[in-house]
């Protein structure tokens, strides 16, 4: 561990000359912490792929309270990193304050918008990528019934949940869509024992393509799919590793790529609104070794053709958060 | 007769335990391959050298002395309030309602308000867990855990349903408005060339804490009250023939005691967030427990060790954003100061007071 020896001598010469610029950049991880399998995972994962690509170091820090999101904030910033990047819509507030005491440094939240000169917001086009996932669940399911569990009721995942909607409607219009979500509170992101209760009570009314939405709690949902010699669809990262066979695909939401791209910019980091979306190669959904036997060719053609056309604009999947609202149930 | 003098009981047995922690806290930290003396310079750097990390000591501190208070005086009646936590929850809530919608012309009147409502929602909520002690013989350390539970619940509900605003997506209520924002120390103490204490979240309610460790100095000692609840806690029977209704000081204690917890709130709702989020107290209302059992339910003591356990609160967050020590191992370092502070008091008492016996019996 001469890293951290290294890392640990460093920090204390930090403290005591802390204005010194040094511009390595600093990842800021959710309560939910760095190792939650989907989230923040592909955020470490992204800013892991910069140093191993760069030979550069970052800073990280899983935050413990409130209270330290401004001071993780203040702290790096001071310190001279930069660009200083954050994961989750909880950093928006802070980062509305903190931003403009320090014109210098570089901002990048993921999920969320701060309107600020020196901050770069990503969003994703999470409905886009539901829809194409969607569409996949109706080709897939011989029942007509298909199921979508949420993680916390908050208008993010009914953004997934409207856009996946709309897909299967797409392929089959008398296709039913089953939706649970699986809380109200950020608890509801790290519950798989409630996300496998929920997965039985969507199977017994007849579901066979689950779609889960839902962080951590999802774990629970593709296990007990897979159990249940049903089809899952997993979120965020590839997880069609997890149930090989039995997971249709993924929903990739490449916070991975928003990371590495804010490092590899580094201090001269492009601010503004930032959209990834299935044109820019932003969402995707996954296809690998693990769900091609699940895949038929009618199947992949019908997705790629719907990918085409959102991209080049012709076909607008309803965006649940433009209005609160979505045009199919 | 007085085994020890009084300086060797209120200063020597919580240093030596202090440092016994520190000790093993050093073998830990070897143990994962870090070097303890520069984690904990590091520690004092970022928590006591800089204005901004006072700043955090200070605001952590605050929270603790509240809790603290609240156990403490709890304890003088021989009650274990751990429902801290739900009390300072529903504090929390109380806040809220006061900062949001009562239009406060300037945020002196609003801290008097808050304050107010703080005591009033946290007494409150231990009423129901004193009124079942003192009627029914419920045990207070059941029913106030349980209520800690409820609190949650009730509070998750509220902000879910009822409180957040259209749209948003945490489970927090809107900001409250310009005028109830409470002061800072930045606020307070920077001048125009240097500015001190800049983005930490230390407020004015400091010294609202400091004042109510004053007050509960005055109540326990200097009052009849005081003196009733004293005399209770040490023998129920002796206070009943001498006059003193249980039911009454179990509800009184009890009530006192969760305002004081409620009060945490204003620290960091009214003080920090400005809005009223879901997870605010972030178990002050356990932390409490250990500041009493380590201040010895004395109010000075309570300070004192409030302080100690906000300086290993920031330094914690010191070390966790500089080296690469996990978020968990700080957390076993502020549980070795605990343990050894307050569940192992007695293995440093012990031995002491035979030390000092064995001296006096040669002088």
């Amino acid at each position: 561990m001469t890293f951290v020896h290294k890392f640990l001598s460093t920090a204390a010469a930090l403290a005591l000359s802390a204005g010194a610029a040094l511009s390595e950049p600093a990842l800021i991880f959710d309560l939910g912490g760095k190792f939650d399998k989907s989230f923040n995972e592909a955020a470490f994962n992204g800013a892991k792929r910069w140093a191993d690509e760069s030979g550069g170091t970052f800073r990280e820090i899983e935050l413990q309270s409130e209270a330290q999101r401004e001071q993780a904030l203040r702290r790096f910033a001071e310190a001279g990193a930069n660009p200083i990047v954050m994961t989750g819509f909880a950093f928006g507030n802070v980062l509305g304050e903190v931003a403009p005491d320090y014109p210098d440094t570089k901002f990048a939240i993921i999920d969320m918008v701060v309107d600020a000169p020196n901050v770069r917001s990503v969003v994703f086009n999470e409905h886009e990528g539901s829809y194409l996932v969607g569409m996949m669940a109706a080709m897939a399911s011989t029942s007509g019934t298909v199921g979508f569990i949420g993680g916390m009721d908050i208008p993010l995942i009914r953004k997934f949940a409207c856009g996946y909607v709309q897909g299967v409607k797409a392929v089959n219009p008398d296709a039913t869509v089953i939706q649970n979500m699986t809380g109200t509170t950020p608890a509801a992101w790290n519950d798989p024992v409630k996300g496998s209760e929920l997965t039985k009570a969507q199977i017994s009314q007849g579901a066979d393509v689950v779609y889960a939405a839902a962080g951590g709690t999802g774990v629970g949902v593709l296990q007990t799919a897979a159990d249940e010699n049903i089809l899952s669809i997993g979120v965020d990262s590839n997880q069609n590793y997890m149930h090989p066979g039995k997971v249709l695909t993924s929903m990739m939401k490449r916070v991975d790529n928003a990371v590495y791209e804010a490092m590899k910019m580094g201090e001269n980091l492009e601010t503004g609104f930032n959209v990834m979306g299935v044109a820019n190669g932003g969402i995707d959904y996954a296809m690998d070794e693990h769900n091609a036997p699940l895949v038929s060719d009618e199947m992949k053609a019908a997705v790629d053709g719907a990918k085409d056309q959102i991209a080049s604009g012709a076909l607008a999947v309803h965006d649940y958060m433009s209005d609160n609202a979505c045009p199919v149930e | 007769m007085q085994k020890m003098p009084a300086w060797a009981d209120a200063i020597l047995v919580p240093l030596i335990s202090l440092l016994l922690a520190a000790l093993l806290s050093g073998l830990v930290i070897i143990g994962i391959g870090e070097d303890p003396i520069a984690a904990f310079k590091l520690m004092v750097d970022g928590a006591l050298m800089r204005s901004a990390g006072w700043g955090y000591t200070l605001y952590y501190a605050t929270n603790f002395m509240f809790t603290g208070l609240a156990v403490a005086v709890a304890f003088h009646a021989r009650m274990f309030n751990i429902g801290g936590e739900g009390q300072a929850m529903l504090g929390g809530l109380g806040v809220a309602l006061a900062c949001l919608y009562v239009p406060w012309p300037h945020w002196s009147l609003a801290i008097l308000g808050s304050c107010l409502a703080a005591m009033l929602f946290g007494a409150a909520w231990a009423l129901i867990p004193a009124w079942l002690q003192a009627k029914r013989g419920s045990h207070i350390v059941i029913t106030t855990i349980m209520f800690n539970f409820i609190a949650a619940s009730l509070l998750n509900y509220l902000l879910v349903n009822v409180l957040r605003p259209q749209g948003a997506m945490d489970p927090a209520t809107a900001k409250f408005p310009e005028p109830t924002h409470l002061p800072t120390f930045r606020d307070m103490f920077s001048t125009s060339e240097t500015i001190l204490f800049r983005g930490s979240p230390a407020n004015v309610s400091f010294f609202f804490a400091v004042l109510a460790c004053v007050l509960v100095w005055l109540l326990i000692w200097r009052t009849r009250l005081g003196y009733d609840i004293r005399a209770f806690g040490h023998s129920e029977p002796a206070a009943q023939y001498a006059g003193i209704s249980p039911v009454r000081i179990t509800v009184v204690a009890l009530l006192i005691s969760g305002a004081l917890a409620g009060l945490m709130a204003v620290n960091t709702t009214q003080g920090e967030a400005e809005r009223l989020i879901l997870n605010s107290t972030e178990g002050a209302g356990f932390i409490g427990i250990a500041v009493a059992l380590m201040g010895r339910s004395h109010p000075l003591g309570v300070f004192l060790a409030a302080i100690l356990f906000g300086f290993l609160y920031q330094g914690g967050a010191e070390l966790a954003l500089w080296t690469n020590i996990p978020r968990e191992l700080i957390v076993v370092i502020q549980a070795l100061v605990i343990l050894f502070t307050g569940a192992l008091d007695n293995m440093v008492r012990m031995p002491l007071e035979r030390l000092f016996l064995s001296l006096r019996r040669e002088g």
